[in-house]
């Protein structure tokens, strides 16, 4: 406490009080740490003055020598593990022998360890203080801020280049982060299309036509565009509900053939594929979060998080009897995104 | 007790000591340091050891790891699978998949043990996760994110961050059906973010979904980006630890300024490295014995076909239970939308997580508690943040139950739809619940009086009200803490120095028949002085 008890007063002896403002508040600052004083000079964490040589079975030579050869079985057991281990290898390998004897191995070696410090290494309990590490005493603290003063005060004076350099800084860090726009297409259009169209054959999955016929009542099938088996936003799924009545909603008239309708199958809620029906109650299921799809009322979402209708695909017939789209889809398939509308 | 060839050999061997020594302080001048690490206390109690648990399985994940990377091929190429019996996956035979699900089914079937490496890195990043989630546990409910250790605390959220990004990452590599279609659905979160979605999906995925660029670009994101940072705040997570030191639980001697355990060297260091052994003992044994994502099984991915009952590793499903649970909403006006999957998948996970980073300055607003700490709260003692950190565990677990809705429904003969609406209400109602028992839990602790584990510092000297004197427990705190074989409840004798809060410094002893007495009466005071200066 000899140099920190006026460290605002220079060499010279003449005060500067603007250096002492920043610890205006330093009494707070005290309390802060502990209730201690952060300048008073602290021992380190180390401890002194406590004897932790002595080891658990130093006074009992019987149970020292039972340790050692408990730690001497353990590590013993690492060793014919490891042993067993390389053997495993050798012969052609098994996973289930490999992880029991690796686990063996590993925890002889553990367990050896343990039972080695725990009985027959010294130390115990100590205490020491915890030291000075927490806090730097005022003079620390006042060489820190002065080194910093250094450029802050000179940047003070010239504030037309630090906003310049400020300026200068964004623009050309901005500039540096247009190569990230290479990492991926621009949407465009990409996300509002399929690969459905007028007069374009629906097939199955080995990309063969199908005839409505291909399909018995409440059968269900997943179908795709010609030659666009890899187009995932097309995936469709063709269902067969007989006899049993189904809404045509507005504007979708003609879209079925028979008791034949085709839906997207990819879901408006998440872009999973519809891919469980329950054709009692011709309902089709997400498997993902369950949005369910009343395919009777178009596909309308009666349960789950999906807040809209799958897409209907309008179906024909072309002139060889094939299955066809009479166009494309008329909204974007699968999830909402920002400029769906 | 020692002879002369023991003296001899003991000077022999510190020689040889002290010129190893001397070689390396003559080029570094590091002995300074090295006595003081070797001599640095680290204070022990076993839930310490879970943050270790964690580091020690991102070792074995980052040595299985490079083994696997060895045999991994990142790419989306199209190839058909031509197994020989007994050189790989008979079933798969002739099917068409990605280069990367085909080289993991070679890692599995045709690497010599290689099926040990990817289930031993499996299970290590599932335990990895539920570590550091204890871990989290432990520093919330003991208040150890308190002034000075703000910091670390926000390092060790983003440590859970890259985690979980890093096991996804990881998780997502085999392109099997179930991992693709957990893609779909980032893809679609990301898709519904308002403004930038669809273009940032695009940036990600390079592409539409689902493209042939991100197979390598998550094998550069999980060998190279997540873990180098979780490397990087993982040093510097364990270089603040070593500056501030640890925390320790109140007890008997232990002070705000004080540390008490053992010396690094030789009994910490020796038995951290035991530690980790056995971690890589267990996740060994949970590798060799127990499977873990049997990709085989799944079957590879492709975009229209989709497998029952999907859920992700367990720290994603409280995600994957927040967009099950949402209801059907979605925003759309003006030509523009916010699509249902951004509220559970963008905003649910953002209000938790600021949440979570703010909880230090939401607790110092709370409590009205500006000071450093080095003693650890009891949980007791902070009903209320006990409280939130209970019915925050009420919440995951009502979301992770959510990501299982249909296989319970099945196993419990539930409807799903029954389910899902049980769980949504329970979002509401069960950390409301769960926090309110916390807290009667806490305050019913609190009274019956000292520490469980911790005995209390020196005896306790009452003077009844006829004058007589008797003691509570012997001077070092022979007795459970409990006293009521003496008369008294828990209030009347809680001197034991660690009431930080002062909820156990009462001093109304009451008698055994229930009759209240002039506490003035009573001179509770220790009888041995061991309370240090920071715990009153």
């Amino acid at each position: 406490m000899t140099t920190t008890d006026h460290p605002s007063v220079g060499p010279d002896g003449v005060e500067e009080p603007s250096s002492s403002a920043f610890y205006e508040d330093d009494d707070a600052k005290v309390k802060l740490h502990f209730g201690i004083d952060p300048h008073e000079p602290w021992p380190d964490d180390v401890p002194r003055g406590q004897d932790d040589s002595r080891w658990r079975f130093q006074d009992n030579p019987k149970l020292a020598r039972m340790a050692e050869l408990k730690i001497a079985f353990c590590w013993i057991l690492t060793l014919l593990a490891g042993i067993g281990f390389a053997v495993t290898y050798v012969v052609g390998g098994q996973t289930q022998a490999e992880g029991a004897l690796l686990a063996v191995g590993f925890l002889g070696m553990g367990v050896g360890l343990i039972l080695w410090a725990r009985d027959l290494l010294p130390g115990t309990e100590v205490t020491a203080s915890r030291g000075s590490h927490n806090v730097s005493d005022r003079s620390k603290r006042e060489a820190a801020a002065e080194a910093l003063n250094r450029t802050i005060d000179p940047i003070a004076r010239r504030p037309f280049l630090f906003r310049l350099l400020g300026l200068v800084g964004g623009v050309f860090g901005l500039a540096a982060l247009f190569p990230i726009a290479s990492l991926g297409d621009r949407p465009h259009r990409s996300l509002y299309k399929t690969a459905w169209g007028p007069g374009v054959r629906v097939v199955d999955q080995d990309n063969q036509p199908l005839k409505p016929s291909d399909i018995k009542v409440n059968g269900i099938l997943t179908v795709f565009p010609e030659n666009g088996i890899d187009d995932a936003q097309s995936s469709t799924v063709l269902i067969n509900l007989g006899n049993a009545p189904f809404d045509v909603r507005p504007g979708t008239q003609g879209w079925n053939i028979g008791g034949l309708v085709a839906f997207s199958k990819i879901c408006t809620h998440a872009g999973c594929p519809v891919g469980l029906y329950n054709s009692t109650t011709h309902q089709l299921v997400c498997p993902c979060h369950q949005s369910t799809f009343d395919v009777l009322k178009g596909c309308n979402p009666v349960f789950g998080p999906a807040s809209r209708s799958l897409p209907q695909l309008p179906l024909a017939v072309d002139t060889e009897g094939y299955l066809i789209s009479s166009k494309g889809y008329q909204e974007p398939v699968g999830p909402g995104f920002w400029n769906r509308a | 007790m020692s002879t002369t060839e023991e003296r001899l050999a003991a000077q022999k061997r510190l020689k040889y000591e002290k010129a190893g020594l001397d070689a390396i302080d003559d080029r570094l001048g590091s002995s300074g340091f090295l006595q003081k690490a070797l001599d640095k206390i680290f204070p022990d109690h076993w839930s310490f050891m879970v943050g270790e648990i964690a580091m020690y399985c991102f070792v074995v994940l980052l040595i299985t790891g490079v083994y696997l990377a060895l045999y991994y091929v990142p790419s989306a190429s199209d190839i058909v699978y031509h197994p020989t019996p007994g050189h790989g996956y008979m079933p798969l035979a002739g099917q068409h998949m990605s280069e990367a699900y085909k080289s993991v089914l070679d890692i599995t079937f045709n690497v010599r043990a290689g099926l040990i490496m990817r289930q031993m890195h499996h299970w290590a990043a599932v335990v990895f996760m539920a570590a550091i989630a204890f871990h989290l546990c432990r520093i919330f409910f003991t208040g150890a994110f308190r002034r000075p250790r703000e910091t670390n605390w926000v390092i060790g959220l983003l440590l859970l961050l890259s985690v979980m990004l890093e096991g996804f990452s990881g998780y997502s590599l085999p392109d099997d059906l179930l991992s693709g279609t957990g893609l779909r659905v980032v893809f679609s979160i990301v898709e519904s973010i308002p403004f930038i979605g669809s273009w940032l999906a695009f940036d990600l995925w390079g592409s539409a979904y689902p493209g042939s660029a991100l197979i390598p670009r998550l094998f550069v994101v999980h060998e190279f980006l997540f873990p180098l940072a979780i490397l990087g705040l993982l040093t510097v997570h364990l270089m603040i630890i070593w500056r501030q030191k640890h925390t320790d639980f109140p007890g008997p001697g232990k002070t705000e300024t004080n540390i008490r355990g053992s010396r690094l060297w030789p009994q910490y260091a020796i038995k951290s490295g035991a530690l980790l052994m056995v971690v890589s003992g267990v996740l060994a044994a949970l590798g060799g014995l127990f499977q873990i994502n049997p990709i085989w099984l799944y079957g590879p991915y492709n975009p229209f076909t989709v497998s029952a009952g999907a859920q992700p590793d367990w720290y994603v499903g409280w995600l994957d239970g927040s967009v099950r649970l949402w209801p059907h909403w979605e925003f759309r006006s003006f030509g523009h939308e916010i699509a249902n999957p951004f509220f559970p998948g963008i905003l649910v996970p953002g209000i938790v997580f600021t949440l979570m980073f703010a909880w230090p300055q939401i607790d110092r607003w709370i409590y009205k508690d500006h000071a450093a700490h080095n003693l650890l709260d009891r949980p007791r003692d902070k009903p209320f943040r006990t409280a939130v950190g209970v019915g925050a565990l009420a919440f995951f677990t009502d979301l992770t139950l959510a990501s299982g809705t249909d296989i319970l429904g099945n196993d419990l003969h539930i409807p799903f739809e029954r389910l899902i609406e049980i769980l949504q209400y329970g979002v509401f109602v069960a950390p409301l619940v769960a926090g309110a028992i916390a807290y009667k839990a806490c305050q019913a602790l609190q009274r019956t009086g000292t520490h469980p584990i911790m005995k209390p510092v020196g005896g306790v000297l009452i003077r009844t009200a006829d004058g007589a004197y008797h003691t509570l427990g012997d001077d070092h705190g022979g007795h459970d803490g409990n006293g009521h074989a003496n008369g008294h409840d828990g209030n009347g004798h809680a001197v034991d120095g660690h009431a930080v809060d002062g909820h156990a410094v009462d001093g109304h002893a009451v008698d055994g028949d229930g009759s209240a007495h002039n506490p003035e009466e009573d001179i509770t005071e220790p009888a041995v002085g061991g309370a240090g200066p920071g715990d009153a």
